[in-house]
């Protein structure tokens, strides 16, 4: 008996090392630069530093005060609200319509789903500046489809401070329907075949296969989809930063632009790390409540 | 199995159609006025095709400081690269095959950290590589692009070793293998597949990477391809083809890596997506 137990008692301790030693690295990466981070960016929310000397005025919780008040943090808000309602009311039904399309289609459509996909592997900022020219007044793409149909031309889709915000969430939708459309794909294809059979022979047509059959079993996959585009669109920052910085007058001012241009444009890097952590708790707690609500639902 | 319709199939073609026109006239936009020259878009307006094959607008991308933004951002993508494989090919083998106390917490505390927001950790992170004189070096993004990458991949690459018989593991054991050597010569090797899928993954995440770069790096010698764009925008600001000559060049690596890995690329993009 002595034996064995001193036998588990090494097989024990050789695991623990074993699982030390595996571990070690991407803790140490994880502590360094996310655990770190958030905790240093709360205790630089409380104080008053301009990122240059090295001086930091202890203010206590004078930034978090300023951040309650402050207008354009709420502006910043409502304008990723806006995105989250307007991506997923936009970008989910056309990515489900299309990938039904091509789960129907078959094989020859993939050139299809090349072209679709495109838009998944240009970097935000390429993005972003090629659209910055697309809705450029003089040559751009919108302003000449609008001389084409016998308008005047000279549309400022950015520089209008009504329209500039549709504008910017046109352009997320272009970015990323390819990819809520690979999403349903891959679910649409991984239905079993034998329900298709089932509805077929039962006289289904195209459109109650998709209504009755295909949409009710995807509910799982629609709602991760959903929750994938509401974390997300409140994190946005390289498309907007690129094509208008905020701007014309705030109204695509974003929680992140704002954050960026209090941190590294003024030099208010407390006040910039205050956004930032009220950015973090929103986030947060925005996941956790949608989370709790999406699955208290499937219990009931 | 085909699926066979024979009703709504106009309504279905009409949009394939009109999404086709949407996704694919930007990038018209760009490819064709990158062949234009620089007056050329005014005098033959947006649509028409170029009027012949302008190569001058490469020519002057690629002769300038191009080459420099793209070893740059080949080095730091391949160095966080190999960091990553191998941390996370590591953690996942404890996470994936040993039964300990801790296992479910610190697997929490990965998936936890999936879900950060980047830009909570970008004040800190720019004070941390100032303090390490890191600062506008190309050494500086290593750290966050390797850190950020590294949850997904555990807990893409847990997922995928969970998968691997335990059965060969077992009888490494009792042919007298350790811990380590059952892990370098089986697990390893047979997790293949997945860190393939990691690595095109995590490749276009970082090849793309804006946020880290904009801060951390300030000089021409340290940035990266996407920054680049802002480097000759300020170079060329009224040169529209050169522009979208430069932005036809930097979405290039990606989709030609696109075309060679498709199936694989989207099957890491779905495991990504899966983490809710």
């Amino acid at each position: 008996m002595q034996a064995t137990r001193s036998l588990s008692e090494y097989r024990k301790k050789s695991t623990f090392i074993a699982t030390t030693v595996f571990l070690l690295p991407v803790f140490f990466f994880i502590l360094i630069f996310i655990i770190y981070p958030i905790i240093d960016s709360f205790w630089l929310s409380l104080h008053e530093w301009n990122g240059i000397t090295s001086g930091k005025t202890f203010l206590g919780l004078e930034n978090w005060k300023t951040l309650m008040g402050d207008k354009i943090f709420f502006k910043a808000f409502l304008n990723n609200m806006i995105i989250v309602v307007l991506s997923i009311a936009i970008q989910l039904p056309i990515a489900m319509a299309i990938a039904f399309l091509l789960d129907t289609g078959g094989k020859k459509l993939n050139f299809l789903k090349m072209i679709y996909f495109l838009p998944m592997l240009m970097s935000s900022v390429a993005i972003g500046f090629l659209f910055k020219y697309t809705y450029d007044p003089q040559f751009g793409l919108i302003s000449a489809v609008d001389t084409m149909l016998g308008g005047e031309g000279m549309i400022d889709v950015l520089g209008d401070p009504r329209r500039a915000i549709f504008g910017v969430i046109a352009v997320v939708c272009w970015q990323f329907v390819p990819f809520y459309m690979v999403y349903f794909l891959a679910a649409l294809s991984s239905l079993p075949v034998e329900i298709y059979e089932a509805s077929i022979i039962d006289g289904a047509s195209y459109g109650q296969y998709f209504w009755k059959v295909a949409l009710p079993s995807m509910k799982g996959t629609i709602k991760s989809a959903a929750i994938l585009s509401l974390v997300g669109s409140l994190k946005y920052f390289d498309l907007i930063y690129v094509m208008t910085q905020g701007g014309p007058d705030g109204a695509t001012e974003l929680m992140a632009t704002y954050m960026y241009k209090n941190a590294f444009t003024i030099g208010k890097m407390g006040y910039g790390a205050a956004v930032a952590s009220g950015m973090f708790i929103i986030i947060t707690v925005i996941s956790l409540v949608t989370l709790r609500v999406i699955n208290g639902k499937e219990e009931a | 199995m085909k699926k066979k319709f024979k009703v709504g199939k106009i309504f279905v073609a009409l949009l394939a159609l009109i999404w086709l026109v949407i996704a694919g006239a930007p990038f018209y936009f760009m490819v064709a006025s990158a062949f234009k020259e620089q007056f050329e878009i005014f005098t033959a307006g947006v649509f028409a095709m170029p009027k012949g094959l302008y190569l001058e607008n490469f020519k002057k991308v690629i002769e300038s400081d191009f080459y420099k933004y793209l070893l740059n951002s080949l080095f730091v993508v391949g160095v966080s690269l190999i960091l990553i494989l191998f941390t996370s090919l590591f953690a996942s083998y404890p996470f994936s095959r040993f039964k300990f106390k801790l296992n479910k917490p610190l697997f929490g505390i990965i998936v936890a950290a999936m879900a950060v927001p980047i830009h909570v950790t970008l004040i800190p992170v720019f004070q941390l590589t100032q303090k390490l004189n890191l600062y506008d070096t190309i050494f500086a993004l290593i750290g966050p692009y390797t850190a950020f990458n590294l949850p997904i991949s555990v807990f893409i690459l847990t997922g995928f070793m969970a998968e691997i018989p335990k059965e060969l593991e077992e009888s490494a054991e009792i042919d007298g293998c350790g811990k380590y050597r059952t892990f370098f010569s089986i697990i390893a090797p047979l997790s293949k597949p997945g860190l393939a899928t990691l690595a095109i993954y995590n490749s276009v995440n970082m090849w793309n990477e804006f946020s880290f770069a904009l801060v951390l790096t300030q000089s021409k010698g340290s940035r990266t391809l996407p920054l680049s764009i802002w480097e000759f925008q300020g170079q060329y600001n009224a040169n529209i083809p050169m522009i979208m000559a430069v932005l036809t060049l930097c979405a290039l690596p990606m989709i030609l890596a696109f075309a060679i890995g498709q199936e694989k690329l989207i099957k890491g993009m779905m495991a990504g997506a899966v983490k809710g």
